[in-house]
């Protein structure tokens, strides 16, 4: 997505006062934007937390401020930065996470970020966009840079089938359709699944949606996701962040607020922050039991019990 | 000797001893200064950012001294229902644009704020005053490094170099003594200053820099007061009433004794 997220950034900076701020990153893809924006575009240096409260002073300064690092680098070691002087002060500071989840892969565990928004969405005000198809990343820009409060943009690897059309960008979109279980998924992970549920005869074939907006709340729940839990009483919400403040226990919580029973219920969650063996994104994918065939034995492990 | 600092330290120590408070000792070390600035520099369109945030009773004194606080708001400090907490709150007070408290923060929002100045072409000085025991704060590191490579001339430093910490001597506890060698090694204007020299900070405060701007004040923790004076315990703990006359009695005789600089 990082191209998407270039391009976009460039053309939103025609129209904003917009200040960039990376973490030393963005060799052979930002250089577009660094050139539009000149001495707007600031490469701070290894030194997160300088950055993120230098970001924080130049909202309040009144300019649209990015952020973008490595996914941990822009989160967990400035995460001080970003609750005191961002999020306390409910300044629209725009945090960037390249790779979120175990999006760096055989990098290793020190470059994963499974736990991000879990942890932001702790702190006052914050919300959380993770765009889940490469086609989502312009209008996802416009959300983030239009929004008057912190957020952080998760970005990740978009992964539908070769040659779909994903529906149009939106916090709640349903994938595919079936008489089968609900399936709820959090970014780019539920595009991963496209093709494998679709391939399902309709009886067992799931109800997969795809969430990229956090923190989900019981209000903004759309009614035909609500109707489908009802009608299977079967949830399933895979994501690849632990288990922990993750979209799972968010989703949770608004069913309950909104008095919705989910008699049947089943997560798939990243597991480990680091196994015995290293490997891809795909490989860790497996390891956690959330690439699409370990999806595929949880829907049907959730349709031959009762309800 | 400028009557107003002594009305602001007789402010602070009555503050501090009604509200039942702390941290007087580095409080009553960056007094002068923070009056000064607030008094004779700060114009509409500077900013002043406290990043030793255990000294906001010394900013909210300074702000009072200016009118942006009123005793009834200092009355209240510390104390159930208050605009006025132990460090400087995100909101509520004008002149305080942030809020600090956690050591190491402050250096770098005066340098972004200082670059938003920079980009939007902006008149305005800020200024930022550090502990020097937040020094030993990686970040801080990493805000100067930021600002003196980008040679914000908008941007003045000011360290309360008083040698104490919360539990310890600086240089007993993590030594870089002096820090004013360590400081030279970048680009910046550096001098260094009697932090309670009122005349010597003004000169301080007027040379002319194209590049980041540094100024250590060489202060006493607890500055004023006899049985305070440069003592570590004066980090953290409250007057007793007797104590509290006897830091109103030290401040008066400074005056009367005609000792302009103590």
């Amino acid at each position: 997505m990082r191209k998407q997220f270039c391009d976009a950034l460039v053309a939103r900076s025609r129209s904003s006062n917009m200040v960039f701020l990376t973490g030393d990153l963005g060799f052979m893809a930002l250089e577009t934007l660094q050139e539009a924006l000149g001495d707007r575009f600031i490469n701070a240096g290894v030194s997160e937390q300088n950055m993120v409260s230098v970001s924080a002073a130049l909202a309040r300064e009144g300019f649209e401020v990015w952020v973008y690092s490595i996914a941990p680098f822009c989160y967990a070691r400035p995460f001080e930065q970003i609750r005191n002087d961002v999020a306390f002060h409910g300044l629209p500071v725009k945090l960037v996470g390249n790779g979120g989840g175990y999006g760096y892969g055989v990098m290793g565990p020190t470059h994963h970020a499974i736990e991000d928004y879990g942890v932001l969405l702790t702190l006052p005000g914050m919300s959380a966009v993770v765009p889940v198809f490469d086609e989502d990343v312009e209008e996802a820009i416009q959300a983030v840079g239009d929004r008057g409060s912190p957020v952080y943009l998760r970005l990740g690897r978009g992964a539908g089938p070769k040659g779909y059309a994903p529906p149009r960008y939106a916090a709640w979109r349903q994938l595919v359709r079936g008489a089968g279980p609900t399936v709820v998924v959090a970014g780019p992970l539920a595009g991963a699944y496209v093709e494998a549920f679709a391939a399902l005869a309709e009886e067992r074939r799931p109800n997969l949606w795809a969430v990229a907006e956090l923190p989900v709340s019981a209000e903004a729940l759309p009614p035909e996701l609500l109707e489908q839990i009802a009608e299977s009483g079967r949830l399933c919400v895979f994501e690849e962040h632990v288990r922990q403040g993750g979209l799972g226990s968010q989703l949770a919580m608004a069913l309950a607020d909104a008095g919705v029973a989910f008699p049947k219920w089943r997560q798939g969650v990243a597991r480990e922050h680091h196994y015995e063996r290293s490997g891809s994104q795909d490989y860790l994918r497996r390891q956690s039991g959330l690439d699409a065939q370990s999806a595929l034995a949880v829907v049907a492990e959730m349709m031959n019990g009762s309800r | 000797m400028d009557e107003g600092i002594r009305v602001a330290r007789k402010r602070l120590l009555q503050m501090h001893f009604e509200s039942g408070v702390g941290h007087i000792g580095g409080n009553l070390s960056c007094l002068d200064a923070l009056v000064l600035l607030h008094r004779e520099r700060l114009a509409e369109s500077d900013r002043f950012i406290l990043s030793k945030g255990h000294a906001a009773g010394a900013l909210y004194v300074a702000l009072w001294s200016v009118g942006k606080l009123r005793d009834s708001d200092l009355s209240q400090f510390h104390r159930d229902d208050t605009l006025l907490p132990g460090h400087p709150p995100p909101s509520g007070v004008d002149g305080v644009l942030f809020a600090t408290g956690s050591l190491g923060h402050g250096l770098s929002l005066a340098a972004g704020t200082a670059l938003a100045l920079k980009l939007q072409k902006a008149k305005g000085q800020v200024y930022c005053l550090t502990s020097d025991g937040e020094w030993q704060e990686g970040s801080t590191w990493e805000a100067l490094i930021f600002a003196a490579h980008r040679r914000l001339a908008n941007l003045t430093v000011l360290i309360d170099h008083n040698q104490l910490q919360g539990f310890g001597r600086t240089d007993a506890v993590a030594s870089m003594s002096p820090l004013w060698s360590k400081l030279a090694g970048f680009d910046v204007d550096l001098s260094i200053v009697d932090g309670h020299d009122l005349s010597a900070i003004r000169t301080a405060l007027d040379r002319e820099s194209s590049t980041l701007r540094i100024i250590v004040l060489e202060t006493r923790k607890g500055n004023g007061v006899s049985f305070m004076q440069d003592r570590m315990e004066w980090h953290y703990l409250p007057m007793q009433a007797d104590q509290y006359r006897q830091a109103v009695e030290d401040i008066d005789n400074l005056w009367s004794d005609g000792d302009a600089q103590s």
